[in-house]
């Protein structure tokens, strides 16, 4: 298990440096020129050109690039945001615990959601409840999230005032909540945050800003698993070991949950280790339409200012994060069935 | 964009078909009384500040920010571009007009507690001015000093005594006082700089009405009153400014009084807002201007006649019905009219595509001819839909045969190639610095703003007459005689037709009404001193 581990960890390597060649190409061939963009209308030619010198855009391309990786390597910098002038990993710091908690919030909605949904699909096979649930989890996989973010705000904030509009907390929390520590990551952290300090008022106001921008994020993935769910539930319950357990006289409750769901969850663990990959990834249009200041939207805000650094940072980043649930994933495997060796 | 409004548009008619009256629960609002200390404004805008050095920053949120954090040595009066003593009580300046003697008040310390004095007004100028001041190179490029030329018009920066300044020109400059009254030239404190260095925009020490209280990036700036306030303290506890991207949620927002007063309404949401009983609309005319600029160097715009057949080909009123759901005003001249030097004795070219015709034909070109605008992708403050107008524009020469092809560039690549020159027709506006004709015509319309692959002046419009008014202009001290000179100017433009002004918008702010005392300044400037909740 440790000399795999090791071993996917080396081959990450090629991978992030691929991913990193692939996102440095593909933003500097891009048009725009982030000093005129830094600069904008007022610019002047000296100025430009002093800029351009200062960000090392007068250098050949390739040497930019070997500089950056230079840097990520033996300092572990993911440079400096072109615009704010700060570090990346400061501000990504900064973004990175909305995002997280947020994706959490959304994963567990989905898992729990779509896995029920699957279950009793697959054990209503045919019958009403299974072509409500696929009904619903395609609606869930096609609908726009934009809209759907809009529409949940319109009826659930705005019509029936039950949950805040936006944001992360209401304004008279944001100013009166005690700091954790100075390290801005564990600040941003507002779960923890909240609690640690026992200011529940506050915790529950963060609850209740969590709940529209988790159920947005939360049904695609929550589509996804009940489907892959159904699919792989129905394939276990035509399994010899199912019938058996039934015939020994077992409760369906306790063959259903015990004995099928665990053997049906290989294909399911992979499309939850996918998912979340994808939404840690930044669900740019939910933090857009819920104003959440997340990763994705400042990846996103990032191109259009085209911040070389930030793109690039925020980027390898994710494509790390990425890569790590998918081996945390694989390792999950061993433990859900115990015949699968990795190595 | 279009599928984005239709979405939004398709949610709101859904809702209100399954919520009715939900919009309608707040009851009238009670008779006003007097201005009440006390409470949280919260205002919705659509992005983050980048820093809050007012000397580095050139963007709209961090200046929106910054408003509230900084004085500087003059300001402008509330709703007008004259300008009022700030910092410094009294002014005068010498009999040749190079010398500016700035007497600054006594009572006023910092955020941090530190003296404001003439030290901390050097600190803040010389910072900029001088290459060789220790803070020079430090937190980025000062843009702002660099674009208005500053070193070429400001000579030396002393100090007479802890409360008297001397500002030293090369040379008789008359929008001095207005440029002093923008925020790139505010006075900060020379200790919190020293102390956080490159940092500083993310620690701002000024003197204003409120001081930084947290910044939670991406999310929200909170701002605390500065109860010493030397202007007296405001009445609100804080400021807060949240960063809410998408439109449609700030305007829900807004309705249901998560925030109080929002920036950039969409167009289509004005009567929606206009008819809420939960809100008002205040209404400003900017300082901007948005215009098709023709190419004087390339044939056949070389042609004043043929300009001049353009102006009236355009018809600029199904424009600004259309793309600007009339909100602001129709652009005859290339200042706004709450500008001073503006010329409202001079009368528009009329719409009116045979008077077009009859000037091309004179011009040599009976059958018309074929060129190209340029239009960038993206809205602008003062443009909504730049294609569209590219699209009108087109019909419009089309009906007096001009054959027009229409090209986009992404913003950054539009900027250098029209700045360089390499288009016949394009689009752009402008947005004035400061309160004075000379930031819209020297730089937009004289030969010295007409320099590849810089240019300001886009319709490369050279004329030797109205680069020398445009000096006498800048060199003049007497007001009604710069006046004069700028009317004067405008006329010579107006009959040369480098460009078809298109509009001036209006600033838009919808704001709760229990938001009370909150006014709009043509400078754009956010001012809450006077600002209170009921």
């Amino acid at each position: 298990m440790f000399s795999y581990t090791l071993r996917r960890f080396a081959s990450m390597l090629p991978a992030l440096l691929g991913v990193s060649l692939l996102v440095f190409l593909m933003i500097h061939l891009a048009p725009g020129d982030p000093a005129r963009l830094l600069l904008g209308k007022r610019a002047t030619p000296e100025l430009v050109t002093k800029i351009r010198t200062d960000l090392g855009l007068d250098k050949p391309i390739y040497v930019q690039y070997v500089l950056y990786l230079k840097r990520i390597v033996l300092h572990g910098d993911l440079g400096t945001s072109t615009h704010s002038r700060r570090k990346i990993t400061t501000e990504l710091g900064e973004r990175f615990p909305a995002t997280l908690e947020l994706t959490f919030a959304a994963m567990i909605l989905a898992i729990v959601g779509g896995i029920l949904l699957g279950v009793l699909a697959a054990t209503h096979r045919g019958r009403a409840l299974d072509f409500l649930g696929m009904f619903s989890s395609l609606a869930g996989v096609s609908m726009p999230i934009f809209w759907l973010g809009l529409v949940l705000i319109l009826i659930f904030a705005y019509g029936l005032g039950l949950f805040p509009v936006s944001g992360r907390l209401s304004p008279q929390y944001d100013i009166s909540l005690e700091k954790l520590t100075d390290i801005a990551f564990l600040n941003n952290f507002y779960t923890l945050r909240t609690v640690a300090t026992g200011n529940w008022t506050a915790f529950w106001d963060y609850l209740r800003h969590l709940v529209l921008p988790a159920v947005t994020l939360a049904t695609v993935p929550l589509a996804v698993i009940a489907r892959i769910t159904r699919s792989s539930m129905l394939e276990v319950l035509h399994q010899d070991y199912i019938r058996t357990a039934q015939a020994k006289g077992l409760s369906r409750r306790k063959v259903v949950f015990k004995h099928a769901l665990k053997n049906s969850l290989i294909p399911v663990v992979t499309v939850i280790g996918l998912e979340f990959g994808y939404l840690l990834g930044g669900a740019v249009l939910t933090e857009t339409v819920f104003a959440w200041p997340g990763v994705g939207r400042w990846i996103v805000e990032a191109v259009s200012k085209r911040d070389f650094p930030v793109i690039q940072g925020g980027v390898l980043f994710i494509a790390t994060l990425f890569m790590l649930v998918n081996l945390l994933v694989d390792m999950l495997y061993t433990y859900l069935d115990p015949r699968i060796r990795l190595g | 964009m279009m599928k984005k409004n239709c979405i939004v548009m398709m949610v709101l008619v859904l809702a209100f078909a399954f919520l009715p009256g939900c919009s309608k629960k707040d009851t009238e609002a009670p008779v006003t009384t007097g201005p009440v200390s006390g409470g949280v404004l919260v205002i919705g805008r659509g992005s983050d500040s980048i820093g809050l050095d007012p000397a580095h920053e050139d963007d709209g949120e961090s200046f929106k920010v910054c408003d509230s954090i900084y004085d500087m040595l003059v300001q402008y009066k509330e709703a007008s571009t004259e300008v009022e003593p700030g910092l410094a009580e009294s002014w005068e300046q010498s009999q040749d007009g190079l010398i500016w003697t700035f007497h600054l008040r006594k009572d006023v310390k910092f955020h941090d507690g530190t003296d404001f004095n003439a030290d901390a007004v050097l600190f803040s100028l010389r910072r900029q001015f001088d290459p060789n001041h220790p803070f020079h190179n430090v937190g980025g490029p000062y843009k702002y000093w660099v674009a208005l030329g500053m070193n070429n018009i400001i000579q030396d920066i002393r100090k007479i005594d802890d409360f008297t300044v001397e500002i030293e020109l090369t040379e008789p400059y008359a929008p001095f006082l207005s440029v002093l009254a923008i925020l790139p030239f505010a006075i900060v404190s020379p200790t919190a700089v020293e102390k956080w260095g490159e940092d500083y925009s993310a620690h701002p020490v000024g003197t204003g009405p409120f001081k930084l209280e947290q910044w939670s990036r991406g999310d929200r700036i909170v701002l605390a009153a500065n109860k010493d306030y030397w202007g007296g303290a405001p009445y609100l506890d804080r400021l807060m400014f949240r960063s809410i991207p998408e439109n449609a949620t700030r305007l829900l927002e807004l309705e249901s009084g998560g925030i109080h007063i929002m920036d950039d309404p969409n167009f289509e949401d004005l009567a929606r807002i206009r008819n809420s009983d939960k809100l008002d609309l205040l209404e400003e005319l900017g300082m901007n201007v948005a215009y098709v600029a023709m190419n004087t160097e390339k044939k056949p715009f070389d042609n004043r006649l043929v300009r001049q057949a353009i102006n009236h080909a355009v018809n600029k009123r199904a424009i600004f019905e259309q793309l600007y759901e009339s909100e602001g005003q129709i652009a005859k001249l290339p200042i706004p009219p709450n500008m001073f030097g503006y010329n409202d004795a001079i009368q528009d070219y009329e719409y009116s595509p045979e008077k077009a015709r009859e000037l091309l034909t004179q011009a040599g070109f009976p059958n018309g001819f074929e060129t190209t605008i340029t239009a960038m992708t993206g809205a602008r403050p003062y443009m909504p839909d730049p294609t569209k107008v590219a699209e009108m524009l087109k019909a419009d020469l089309m009906a007096v045969g001009i054959r027009a092809n229409i090209e986009t560039y992404e913003w950054s690549t539009y900027l250098s190639r029209v700045e360089n020159g390499e288009h016949t027709i394009a689009l752009l506006g402008w947005i004035g610095d400061y309160g004075d004709p000379d930031n819209f015509l020297t730089i937009l319309l004289s030969s010295s703003g007409a320099q590849k692959p810089h240019a300001s002046n886009i319709a490369f419009y050279r004329r030797p007459e109205v680069d020398q008014m445009l000096q006498d202009g800048v060199h003049a001290t007497e007001r009604a005689a710069r006046e004069a000179l700028y009317q004067k100017v405008l006329g010579i433009i107006h009959e040369d037709a480098p460009w078809v002004p298109l509009a001036h918008t209006n600033q838009l702010k919808p704001i709760r009404k229990e938001v009370h005392g909150h006014k709009l300044h043509p400078t754009s400037k956010q001012d809450y001193r006077k600002t209170w909740i009921k």
